[in-house]
């Protein structure tokens, strides 16, 4: 430790204003800030003690929580590669594993380079510190894309999200919108084949350093929601799949309980709003529950038809991104509601425009995406309504 | 059913009287620091120099009126407001003024007067009682709301304000202090009733009679954490201020000063102050002149090799001093805590740091007991950030306004929103919990205090 701390004291003045690396002066405050707690003490005037929570903390807990989810995608990767090559009895778990691990790291190494890259420039260039926010969407930009989306596509999709959905507003905390939502609504309009389809984008194709299997080339693989809007009324994968999370899918978002394991991190530590998290549930379980009511499930002519509709609402949240979508992204505090009642509203709303787009949208099997965003340009006025009422509760009393 | 009635009618008759004033507040935080103030009293000599500073005075402009070499009495102005010269700060002490120290521009920083020892005071009879406070210089101790400033005595307050507790961490006891002072305490509050309305804001764990029973004022009992104590939260629950509206408030001790002045005639600005924090060695209460050298109570108190943190008030509200420094007119504690400018501490980020406190339960404090004591340094403790998490600023905020929404319109320099929201009401010590437990580090009480100048300037 003290080495370490002698080191960074040795080369500080090169960072300094004068110094030779000046022009990474944000850089090494990451890196010092990441080694060692800062030791600023407070002003002269004002709170002198402070609480050790800091928003390097809750941006790591975020990330902890997001790494059984991407530990089972990983794996889930080589398990449908296995499986669409019919090689499942032959491979190993630790095969499989590391077959997916393989697939999965460059697009995480793809996300955080381009994404930081991005962020440091920013930073030094406003002088300001490095903000953690991209800690946390640079690791679920790679969780919620198909495993073949092309590496030069997402680092195009993660520096235009960078740009364009966060720092123009000003960086972190300031953002209207969910970058690493971004990102992927970016990839899915911009290359809708590569994101989205019954046909090749779900599963690995081709063995990568001799782990994993050569799929032949007939093979397509659709994900639940996928053959649902393509009209199979009852999905291939049984619902034990599905819950475990042995089906196609984004990488990181196909098991609900790697995902309930965040989930619980997260509100245990308070990270998440757990109003948000829960009312986004009732949202999609109730919209879920009266589509199933309301909607024929037969036409005129005998067809099927509505079978989005007609699934039982447990399995919409089983589903696509429901689950990773309401614990990971709807919980994003700076671009969901900022007041509690506004929390409610903002999450059922969310629920209710996914499962919404999935049973009437039938060019989109999944609405989870959009949900999210769309009720993320709600959210100021959901809270404008809010605070509004405090507004004039307030003006009233003057009046009085 | 008579004697049914007789058994029970006093407590029933407590109770009721009880229930109707006392006001339950959830939101808040007590953080529970190490170094409590022992209920023992040391005595102090007047002696040495002593400084009024007119930066504790906050919202005057100072006016010099004494020449360094004058003797004054204890009641004799040493300094007044430019555009009220009616309101006077006057000095604690007998002696001979010593130096008018001047900061940059000329900027009065303190008048010092070399104390004689004697303490010959200057004899007040006024009749009028807002005129007493005035020619006294008690006047210069209110403050009003709006914008937590000196108050002008020209205005006609709706209320006076007085909390008789403080719940910010290592704070003085003011049952303790009031110990003796109960006849004092009430003159003060009587004479106030007679300049306007005084609410008295007591805390549910305060028993003595001069609090619970004390008359002339209207009692509202106060069950919460911190910041309840606080008169801000204690007027927005009890009768919230309106556009327009003026309320004033007193420190508890400061009535007594006014007690005094009403028995005596005389001015006496002896406090009975806190001396407390991790790094005091034996903390207890001394009793004190404001302005008097903080040397007088931490010689031989505090370990100087180690960086230390000396604070004129509590860790949550206060101000840096340095060792030689003054106790400040306002201070109803001096604390001391370890600086920390000198710890390093590994991958905070995700290091456990179980000696931490937080509201987080990513850290481990909310598994140790309640009465667990932490000694914490002056660190922030992380990089100021924007406004990430939502909602922090409300849970320990006990008043009907959406803290984290006004501290953005003060940043925005939105006035008519920051009126609209609230900022009437509010002070920048309101602010001091919500600003320990903010994980992106935000000044926000300095944020509120520029936020109160720029709109009274705008008013004016």
């Amino acid at each position: 430790m003290n080495a370490l701390r002698k080191y960074f004291d040795k080369i500080k003045p090169n960072f300094e204003e004068g110094g030779k690396l000046h022009a990474f002066r944000s850089l090494y405050d990451g890196f010092e800030t990441f080694a060692f707690v800062p030791n600023t003490t407070a002003r002269r005037g004002g709170t002198h003690v402070h609480d050790a929570i800091d928003s390097k903390r809750i941006m790591s807990l975020v990330v902890i929580a997001l790494v059984p989810a991407l530990l089972f995608g990983m794996y889930n990767v080589g398990y449908q590669n296995a499986l669409a090559a019919g090689q499942l009895e032959q491979a190993t778990f630790w095969g499989m594993f590391f077959f997916g691990f393989l697939a999965v790291l460059p697009k995480l190494i793809v996300s955080y380079v381009v994404g930081l890259g991005i962020e440091f420039t920013v930073a030094q260039w406003k002088n300001e510190e490095i903000q953690e926010g991209f800690l946390v969407s640079g690791i679920i930009i790679p969780m919620i894309v198909p495993v073949n989306t092309p590496l030069w596509m997402l680092a195009i999709a993660v520096a235009f999200s960078v740009i364009f959905a966060k720092e123009i507003f000003g960086g972190t905390g300031m953002n209207i919108f969910n970058v690493a939502l971004i990102t992927r609504a970016f990839l899915f309009f911009s290359y809708p084949s590569s994101m989205t389809g019954d046909d090749t984008v779900w599963v690995a194709q081709d063995a990568i350093c001799g782990l994993g299997y050569a799929v032949p080339d007939t093979f397509s693989a659709a994900t639940p929601l996928g053959e649902l809007a393509a009209g199979v009324a009852v999905p291939t994968t049984s619902l034990c799949d599905q819950i475990i999370g042995f089906i196609p899918g984004s990488i990181g978002e196909t098991s609900v309980i790697a995902i309930a394991l965040g989930a619980i991190l997260l509100l245990w530590t308070g990270v998440a709003s757990w109003k948000t998290m829960l009312s986004v549930f009732v949202g999609g379980a109730v919209t879920a529950m009266l589509f199933d009511a309301v909607l024929p499930s037969i036409n005129d002519n005998g067809d099927l038809v509505n079978v989005a509709a007609h699934i039982p609402w447990y399995q919409h949240i089983v589903l696509g991104g429901f689950c990773f979508g309401a614990v990971f992204m709807a919980t994003d505090p700076v671009t969901s509601a900022r007041t509690e009642g506004g929390k409610w509203i903002y999450g059922f709303l969310i629920g209710f425009v996914a499962v919404t787009v999935r049973v009437l949208n039938p060019g989109y099997p999944e609405g989870m995406m959009l949900a999210i965003l769309l009720m993320n340009l709600f959210a100021p006025l959901i809270d404008y309504c809010f605070v509004s009422r405090n507004i004039s509760k307030r003006a009233k009393r003057a009046t009085k | 059913m008579a004697t049914f009635a007789r058994i029970f009618a006093k407590p029933l008759f407590i109770f009721v009287f009880y229930m109707a004033n006392v006001i339950k507040l959830r939101k808040g935080l007590d953080v529970n620091l190490k170094g409590k103030a022992n209920l023992e009293t040391m005595q102090t000599k007047v002696a040495g120099q002593f400084a009024l500073v007119p930066d504790d005075f906050y919202g005057m402009k100072p006016k010099v009126v004494v020449k360094e070499g004058d003797k004054v009495k204890v009641g004799d102005a040493l300094f007044v407001d430019k555009n009220h010269p009616e309101v006077k700060f006057v000095s604690p002490v007998s002696g001979t003024v010593a130096l008018v120290e001047r900061g940059e521009r000329r900027k009065v920083m303190s008048v010092r007067v070399d104390a004689d020892g004697k303490q010959e005071a200057v004899s007040f009879n006024e009749k009028d009682p807002l005129k007493l406070l005035l020619e006294s210089g008690l006047f210069g101790f209110f403050r009003q709301r709006p914008y937590d400033v000196v108050a002008n005595p020209e205005d006609k307050p709706k209320a006076i304000f007085v909390s008789a507790f403080n719940s910010m961490p290592l704070a003085a006891e003011f049952e303790y202090v009031l110990k003796g002072q109960e006849k004092e305490w009430q003159a003060g509050l009587s004479l106030l009733a007679k300049i306007a309305k005084v609410n008295l804001g007591i805390s549910s764990k305060q028993k003595a009679p001069a609090l619970t029973a004390a008359k002339d004022c209207t009692i509202t009992v106060f069950d919460g954490p911190a910041p309840a104590g606080n008169v801000g939260v204690q007027i927005n629950n009890v009768d919230p201020i309106n556009k327009g509206e003026i309320v004033w408030t007193l420190g508890a001790e400061e009535v007594i000063f006014v007690g005094r002045l009403v028995l005596t005639g005389k001015v006496d600005l002896t406090r009975t102050i806190a001396i407390a924090g991790s790094e005091v060695k034996a903390p207890k209460y001394a009793k004190l002149l404001i302005g008097q050298t903080l040397n007088t109570v931490l010689n031989g108190q505090i370990d100087e090799s180690k960086s230390l943190r000396i604070i004129s008030g509590n860790p949550m509200v206060g101000l840096q001093v340095e060792k030689n420094g003054f106790i400040g007119a306002h201070a109803t504690e001096v604390t001391v805590i370890p600086n920390g400018d000198d710890v390093y501490e590994m991958l905070g980020w995700i290091a456990p740091r179980f000696k931490e406190f937080s509201t987080s339960r990513s850290y481990f404090s909310w598994l140790r007991p309640k009465k667990t004591e932490y000694a914490l340094d002056a660190r922030i403790k992380g990089g100021e950030r924007h406004m990430i998490m939502s909602g922090e600023y409300d849970k320990v905020f006990p008043m009907d306004i959406y803290a984290g929404y006004l501290v953005k319109a003060i940043i925005a320099g939105d006035i008519d929103r920051q009126e609209a929201l609230g900022i009437y009401e509010v002070a920048p010590e309101d602010f001091a919990i919500a600003e320990f437990v903010d994980s992106s580090k935000l000044e926000l009480q300095r944020i509120v205090r520029e936020g109160l100048d720029i709109l009274r300037k705008e008013n004016a």
